[in-house]
């Protein structure tokens, strides 16, 4: 344990973040030479709203990483929760959106256990388990809808209208990403369970010693991680009005790149949800911000990837000047 | 060690399971396509093996489409198998799961393994697969692309489903009337290497350099990806940087489709029209709504009807695939072979059509 | 982080047969076998020997790139930026032709874009571990990085009309073997003697063992890192040209998705993610494998989905059948394996 003043301490916890921090606020600035209607009110709360759902699943992920794991089948998760919940949707046009939304976690729910099962009990390396369940998942989708797409014609009113119900103008999915992190807050930091699975993650061995059921925080982890995509599948699904069989794949790096610029230790066992909000919405900026900036489409992926190689980069840098410095400091 | 038997036999049968299910569904496939297609008796008569039962019939044709899913591709699809059913031939269709030329390649290099007579393929890219279609020739395989052509060496023959000039003078003609003459606008295409929304772009550029459309500009070319999530962001993108836009084309399905909602969910449909080229069905509401006042397609399920009488007639030795030679394609007439734009040979579905307020009513359940 | 799955024989240990015959990569084998008896009961097209030597031709560019991720896999680290790397080498080489280059030092061009990328990446990552730096994001970044370059370059363009004699790369028979099989065979020697017979391969078990330990120990840990990069930059760089010739043209957008395929392959040949485990013969094997299982239930025509939750299924039983992950064991669970809690 360092042996710093409390106000040392605060004072390096909030440095680590710094860095990332200060590049945002750079991006910004840069973005809003190119484009001044980036930074108006409209435009942020598009982008907001277009990030939420990152926004949750890398809540889900920051879950699943910080047990040291990872979990790839995301994208798969989202689609076939999606798909299901709109065959359901397209078959009974009745159906409320509050029981669109349960269906889709509880087939996220089972996704995720599935994994967890897989990962906690059978000891599946992570990342082998969630590659083979993100094929199978992917498959599950296309052999569910017979290999064809559900329509916007084919959804009910009621359903669509989920993916642009505001309140007071401000957009559902912002508000619900913003209770999902409220939560997750609340459930990491001061919760019993949430401390078990920093200590998993941190040291598996010691936290077996410890007496805590690191299988059953392992399987928990990906339970989490299932159903919040599971309610993503149901709210990308109403956002664009249409369920695809290739629908969010991907989205599993953005959702570890999120995790990971948030500061979260992708061997496990460190990560605020302070950091992964920056995280998250610095993705966010850079989806949002891409078109905007008046440059030809095809130097976009290369911008992108250009900015997340210095944000990492830079992260790191900070991360460890923050390290060495709290050890110099250290009394010996 | 008992919990790792479990775990073995569990494995064992579930890879056995699914591997069973794979024969079943993947050797009927060929009967399937069969059976299912209207006709019942003679069609199951002729399915399953390479058998001939009537004068014309009883080869094995091959559809490779692009990806799975699309309901585009999935009309021309029905087209195909209706057709070639009723003319007693069997069908095998793949579907990569994702849009990429490798996985045609991979596709028609099994097809030609299981020794079809005629392969017809809508083409992830028009020169990658040259080779493996060159080497189905070589063994006597008749090649037709339809919809996305591959290049004139690969194929015997193409089938169009408009012209290519055609299409770009429909869209810009459109954006030109939906602007009022003179105003920027943008177009909203698939992935940046899609061959068709690459020519039919070409095309409209070439268009615009008539003085006729000095007054009108175009912004930006933004690739959806035919993605909904992508095309989505990209439309949001084009508004706000654009803030004087008057009208979007999309010539593609999914774009149109993403972008014309994303209009009205921004409260733009007063503002902002758009046009491209879309489906009835997906595209109805909008059209209704107005934000789309009219928008041009042909008919997924003719084109695929098309290929398949000329894959036959090809097959039959009817036609060799050159300039000037006619046939019957059954109930859709006679259809003549004309020169290509990129020196091979095609043949013509007809116009673009255009829906509009007035028909769009009658077409939404068709396709 | 079983040392007797890499030592044989010469330590002194006696040969256990049973224990041989139990490893990972003879099932791999039955796997293989069962897998043939599979696709030739399925489809009559099977056992032909043209059909048979057409297979190899449809997953060997991919193969190529097995072997050395199985090395990275084996330090613990991964690169997702294979694609990309497969896609930018390419999209070099034709824009190379295309301006006059003579198609030999074109090709060369392919080889030299593809090890340089790899070695950018291994640069990047060579000083600091996962902990610190994350493979996975640097090589996602990379990946988005090099695929970006190539979109740059050849924006919706394709580049094509190689000389004729490039697309026997890809398509040619020498004796009635593939010429592809050929090449793969060679580098497979290549990578089997690297692993298994050099000092290099052991310092590389050591060090996806425990990293600290090696560094401390005085092995040029980071220099390794630097050179297994560099060596999946080649292959990649390998794949790019058979791919090419596959295909005669090259656009930005090929290779798209190679990177999960090839892990894919190299965790089912016994490469844990872990690190520090892993027999080369397993990767190859694996590779073989799912590119036959891929080709004969093709020849049936099964749906692509199908063949994803097969190939899914696949990966995850056959890890479930030998359980690879060794479970960490407390002292008191060691005395008493009928008290395992849970």
């Amino acid at each position: 344990m360092d042996t710093t003043s409390p106000k040392k301490t605060l004072k390096i916890q909030s440095y680590r973040q710094l860095g990332l921090v200060a590049f945002i606020v750079i991006i910004c600035i840069a973005i809003q030479f190119r484009n001044s209607r980036f930074l108006t009110v409209s435009n942020l709360l598009d982008l907001l709203t277009d990030d939420a759902i990152l926004c949750i699943l890398s809540v889900g992920m920051m879950s699943v990483i910080l047990t040291g794991a990872i979990d790839l089948s995301i994208g798969s998760t989202i689609a076939l929760s999606g798909m299901t919940t709109a065959l359901c949707v397209s078959k009974v046009q009745t159906l409320h959106p509050l029981v669109c939304i349960l269906i889709g976690c509880a087939v996220g729910f089972l996704c995720g256990a599935v994994n967890g099962f897989l990962v906690a009990k059978c000891a599946v390396p992570p990342f082998i388990a969630t590659l083979g369940m993100m094929d199978i998942f992917r498959g599950l989708t296309y052999v569910i809808s017979g290999g064809r797409w559900v329509s916007a014609y084919q959804m009910p009113e009621s359903f669509k209208a989920i993916g642009t119900a505001k309140v007071a103008d401000v957009h559902v999915y912002i508000l619900i990403a913003i209770v999902v992190f409220a939560v997750a807050y609340y459930f990491f930091s001061y919760s019993r369970t949430g401390r078990k699975i920093y200590a998993v993650g941190s040291n598996q061995l010691s936290a077996r010693i410890t007496g805590i059921n690191t299988a059953k925080i392992s399987w928990l982890v990906y339970i989490i991680m299932g159903t919040l995509a599971g309610l993503c599948g149901v709210l990308w699904v109403s956002k664009y009005a249409s369920a695809q069989g290739d629908t969010a794949t991907g989205e599993e790096m953005s959702a570890i790149a999120a995790c990971v610029l948030g500061g979260v230790g992708i061997t496990g066992g460190s990560g605020k949800i302070s950091g992964l909000i920056l995280g998250a919405v610095f993705i966010g900026i850079l989806n949002n911000a891409l078109p905007i900036i008046h440059v030809s489409t095809f130097w976009q992926n290369f911008i992108e990837g250009a900015i997340i190689l210095i944000a990492v980069l830079m992260n790191f840098a900070v991360k460890r000047h923050s390290e060495r410095a709290t050890l110099r400091r250290r009394k010996i | 060690m008992k919990r790792q038997l479990l775990a073995s036999i569990c494995a064992c049968t579930l890879l056995a399971a699914s591997l069973l299910s794979a024969c079943s569904s993947g050797g009927g496939n060929a009967q399937q396509t069969g059976g299912e297609a209207g006709s019942g008796q003679e069609s199951s008569a002729a399915s399953g093996s390479a058998a001939s039962t009537g004068s014309s019939g009883g080869k094995k044709l091959a559809f490779v489409v692009k990806s799975t899913g699309n309901p585009y591709m999935e009309r021309m699809i029905d087209g195909f198998k209706d057709v070639a059913s009723k003319l007693g031939h069997t069908v095998v269709v793949k579907e990569p799961e994702q849009p990429t030329a490798e996985a045609q390649i991979s596709m028609i290099n099994e097809v030609v393994a299981q020794k079809v007579d005629g392969i017809a393929v809508a083409a992830n890219d028009p020169d990658a697969l040259q080779p493996i279609l060159s080497k189905a020739k070589e063994k006597g395989i008749k090649v037709v692309s339809c919809d996305s052509s591959v290049n004139a060496q690969s194929r015997d023959v193409h089938v169009n489903q408009a012209d290519p000039v055609a299409i770009g003078k429909a869209l810009v003609e459109a954006a030109y009337d939906m602007t009022g003459g003179k105003g920027e606008f943008a177009i909203l295409s698939a992935t940046s290497q899609a061959t068709n929304q690459n020519a039919w772009i070409a095309q409209m550029k070439e268009v615009l350099k008539n003085s006729k459309y000095a007054n009108l500009k175009l912004d930006k070319i933004a690739y959806g990806d035919d993605l909904r999530d992508k095309s989505t962001t990209e439309m949001e993108g084009l508004l706000k940087s654009y803030p004087n836009l008057k009208c979007v084309v999309s010539p593609t399905t999914v774009g149109l489709a993403a972008a014309s909602k994303v209009l009205v969910d921004q409260g733009y449909a007063e503002k902002i029209k758009i046009t491209g080229l879309g489906l009835p069905s997906e595209m109805a509401t909008y059209i209704e709504k107005g934000v789309c006042p009219y928008m041009y397609l042909w008919n997924p399920i003719d084109v695929g009807k098309l290929t398949a009488y000329t894959l036959d007639a090809l097959v039959q030795g009817k036609i060799k695939g050159e300039m000037g030679e006619t046939f019957e394609a059954g109930d859709m007439g006679s259809k003549k072979v004309t020169t290509a734009a990129d020196g091979g040979t095609e043949i013509l579905l007809g116009d673009p059509f255009k829906f509009d307020k007035e028909n769009i009513g009658q077409w939404k359940s068709v396709y | 982080m079983n040392l007797e799955n890499t030592v044989r024989g010469g330590s002194g240990r006696k040969f256990n047969a049973g224990k041989f015959f139990l490893r990972w990569e003879w099932m791999l084998v039955f796997l293989f076998v069962i897998v043939n008896i599979f696709n030739s009961s399925i489809s009559s097209y099977y056992w032909q020997p043209e059909t048979f030597m057409d297979a190899p031709m449809s997953f060997l560019d991919k193969a190529f790139m097995v072997m050395p991720m199985a090395l990275v896999l084996l330090l613990g680290m991964i690169d997702i930026s294979v694609g990309s790397t497969v896609a930018l080498a390419s999209v070099l080489m034709g824009v190379s032709y295309r301006a006059g280059m003579p198609m030999g030092l074109a090709m060369v061009v392919c080889l030299a874009v593809g090890t340089g990328c790899g070695m950018i990446n291994g640069l990047i990552l060579a000083k600091y571990d996962e902990q610190q730096l994350p493979s996975m994001i640097i090589t996602l970044a990379t990946m988005t990085i090099y695929r970006g370059l190539a979109l740059i370059i050849l924006k919706d363009q394709s580049v094509g009309n190689f000389p004729s004699w490039f697309s026997y790369l890809g398509w040619g028979y020498v004796g009635g073997v593939p010429f592809i099989l050929i090449a793969f065979a060679v580098f497979a020697v290549f990578f089997l003697i690297l692993l298994h017979k050099t000092s290099f391969g052991r310092q590389l078990y050591g060090m996806g063992n425990n990293l600290k330990a090696c560094r401390y120990s005085g092995i040029k840990t980071a220099r390794n890192k630097i050179l297994v990069y560099t060596m999946l930059g080649f292959m990649a760089g390998v794949c790019a040209l058979f791919l090419t010739s596959k295909m005669g043209s090259t656009r930005p957008n090929v290779a798209n998705g190679y990177e999960l395929e090839v892990i894919a392959m190299a965790a089912l040949g016994g490469f844990s993610t872990f690190g520090g485990k892993g027999n080369m013969i397993g990767a190859i094997l694996a590779a073989f494998i799912i590119g036959f299982l891929r080709y004969g239930l093709g020849l049936i025509n099964a749906s692509s989905e199908l063949i994803l939750i097969i190939i899914g299924v696949l990966l995850i039983a056959s890890v479930l059948a030998s359980n690879v992950k060794p479970k960490m064991k407390l002292p008191e669970e060691k005395e008493s394996p009928e008290k395992k809690s849970q």
